[in-house]
């Protein structure tokens, strides 16, 4: 359930990175203000363990599939919320950069689904609810299951949300959210199941492991929740505005689209070559980033054979032609670049 | 005997796990970012902030664009090319990775239907031509950030972003996470090969030894990350870890950010595809 870049709007995108940097700052200062220094080496090895562990599943008895632990839970119960959630930020880095799991605008939507939810909420509000005061085995393993279970469907909820809010993906609302929860539910059930069998295992060979965060301060595994949200709506709101001046500069796909089906009317007499490029370099300073404008004045071939929806075929065939030329001019360029450096490396 | 050997393909989970091939290109890339060509000598913050405005700029298309979204390839064949990274590796990491954009984006098709598009006498409708730009971005976002990392490594990251302003102990951990990464993989992969040498069918793979093995695994982490503690103290740490600082910002890094820059954003607002598009019918047809 990584996100990616190519679903996301620069806004929703912005806004999760702020959210993030923020979580990121205010958990450093947390930990940084109780800090034992044992917890920093022990943090970045339970990182690689957790980037490891994804990566071993277990089998599940009748359907063929097979799981493996999410990570934000077993974290949250071995580290606190705070070296929590940086850790698996930090997974969540690496995943991006080396496995082009998600993107990097879409990091900031992907450490709050599945870094926000189980470290900061569920981890607070459900599992430490539950294992507490006298703590046994059935308390342990309803708590990690049903924290994970949660965590899971509102990092799902949460992706339909961004991705919704983004409006490049055209799946409704009601669709995409039955598609996303029932699957999360299930591979939710799995993550939980997972976690609190390796939860269960420290319990009976090291039970102080289990029983709370290791070697972090009682004091920093409390979250409060109330100021953190306030700041992050704040956050939110704040680079929301800012970043989406970037969208609205270019009318919605749609609008242009639907201008070109109804505004195709001015003609002009007939232009070509380097004569209407020159045109509409001209133009184009005129009006600069109201393409809607310029897209409808190139093509005079049109004239009295506009066939509905009669979207400007000239323009089309142009920007086809154009873009596959663009793309292999790139191509080409790289390639004998290359070309170049390896006669120059053999001389 | 001769007429039993059994194809190595009927065990490819033996032979080579999920693990392993992770590992193998988590070190492959970490490889590829000790070159030393010009690319790879640009200060790392010089190259990270180019690459997020760049991701920044391609996604702030609307959803129906294409054509101006071509002459954004350059940036990452630029990179490809002056880091000397092999782009069929790149290309075949981005395919193994699309299957969320592609799962999401082949909806749109089926709920967007208006045809917004007339090519001769077929008509295209909004949803194929979002699904295109949808794969198109994600080609663009994918490619950029795999090369970023090839060319700059994950240490100089963890570098640009502390001096970019994120918190110290952060950084500090990512590179801890990133060293043992690779002995921890390296750990589980030995475990998951002496498991699946000890499974017959499938058996004794299921939810029974799985909690004991990583949980095992977990306690001679959690031990590895005392040792480790214990030697640094050994060497003087005092919660403090200094990153050293090889790169400046110079005039160099200066030219690179503004030069891309300032070309994304003709990109961004000038449609050169369709310019070129023009040029082209104009002359010739």
């Amino acid at each position: 359930m990584h996100m990616a870049d190519a679903l996301i709007s620069p806004a929703v995108g912005g806004s999760m990175l702020a959210v993030t940097a923020g979580l990121i700052g205010y958990s450093s200062k947390k930990l940084k203000e109780n800090l034992d220094e044992k917890v920093i080496p022990l943090m970045g090895v339970l990182g690689a363990f957790i980037f490891a562990g994804q990566m071993i599943n277990f089998t599940i008895p009748a359907t063929g599939s097979s799981g493996h632990i999410g990570g934000g839970m077993l974290l949250s119960i071995l580290l606190g919320p705070y070296a929590a959630f940086i850790t698996i930020a930090s997974v969540l880095i690496i995943q991006a950069f080396f496995f082009a799991d998600g993107g990097l605008l879409a990091l900031g939507c992907n450490i709050v689904n599945m870094g926000l939810f189980p470290c900061f909420i569920c981890y607070t509000l459900i599992y430490k609810k539950i294992v507490r005061g006298s703590v046994d085995r059935k308390k342990i393993f309803i708590g990690t299951t049903l924290a994970v279970v949660i965590g899971l469907q509102m990092g799902a909820f949460s992706v339909v949300l961004e991705t919704i809010a983004s409006g490049i993906s055209a799946l409704p609302f009601k669709t995409f959210v039955l598609l996303m929860q029932p699957i999360h539910l299930a591979i939710g059930l799995v993550e939980g199941i997972a976690t609190s069998a390796i939860i269960l295992f420290i319990y009976n060979a090291q039970p102080e492991l289990a029983a709370g965060p290791a070697g972090i301060n009682e004091s920093v595994s409390v979250f409060p929740a109330k100021k953190v949200f306030i700041g992050l709506i704040a956050g939110t709101i704040i680079v929301g505005g800012m970043f989406s001046w970037f969208a609205s500069t270019h009318p919605d796909g749609l609008e242009w689209s639907m201008f070109k089906t109804a505004g195709v009317e001015e003609l002009e007499g007939p232009e070509h070559g380097v004569h209407s490029l020159l045109g509409i370099i001209q133009k184009k300073t005129a009006f600069l980033p109201d393409y809607s404008f310029r897209v409808s004045e190139n093509a005079p071939k049109e004239e009295g054979e506009a066939v509905w929806p009669s979207v400007n075929a000239g323009t089309s065939v142009s920007g086809i032609v154009g873009g596959v030329l663009t793309l292999l001019l790139a191509l080409l360029a790289g390639f004998l670049l290359k070309k170049r450096k390896k006669v120059a490396g053999n001389n | 005997m001769a007429g039993i050997t059994i194809p190595a393909i009927y065990f490819p989970e033996i032979i080579i796990s999920k693990i392993e091939s992770s590992l193998q290109s988590l070190g492959y890339m970490d490889l590829l970012s000790y070159q030393d060509t010009a690319l790879h000598k640009i200060d790392p913050r010089a190259k990270f902030i180019t690459s997020l405005f760049f991701i920044l700029t391609v996604v702030s298309f609307g959803k129906y664009e294409i054509s101006m979204l071509m002459p954004f390839v350059f940036y990452p064949v630029f990179l490809l090319t002056a880091g000397n990274i092999p782009a069929g590796y790149i290309l075949k990491k981005i395919l193994y990775v699309s299957p969320f954009a592609f799962m999401i984006g082949v909806f749109n098709p089926f709920f967007d239907q208006n045809v917004i598009l007339h090519l001769g006498n077929t008509g295209i409708s909004g949803g194929w031509i979002s699904f295109i730009s949808i794969m198109l971005r994600f080609a663009l976002t994918v490619s950029t950030a795999l090369a970023l990392i090839a060319c700059t490594g994950f240490n100089n990251i963890c570098f640009a972003l502390n001096r970019l302003g994120a918190p110290k102990i952060f950084a500090v951990q990512l590179l801890f996470l990133y060293r043992y990464i690779f002995v921890m993989a390296e750990e589980a992969a030995r475990m998951v090969r002496a498991r699946n040498l000890r499974s017959f069918n499938g058996k004794g793979k299921g939810i029974k030894t799985y909690g004991p093995l990583l949980g095992n695994l977990l306690l001679r982490t959690i031990n590895r990350a005392e040792r480790i503690h214990l030697a640094m103290i050994c060497r003087g740490f005092d919660g403090n870890i200094r990153i050293m600082n090889k790169y400046k910002f110079g005039l160099r890094e200066l030219f690179f950010v503004s030069g891309w820059i300032s070309l994304f954003l003709i990109f961004r607002f000038i449609n050169i595809s369709q310019l070129a598009g023009i040029l082209v019918t104009g002359l010739f047809i």
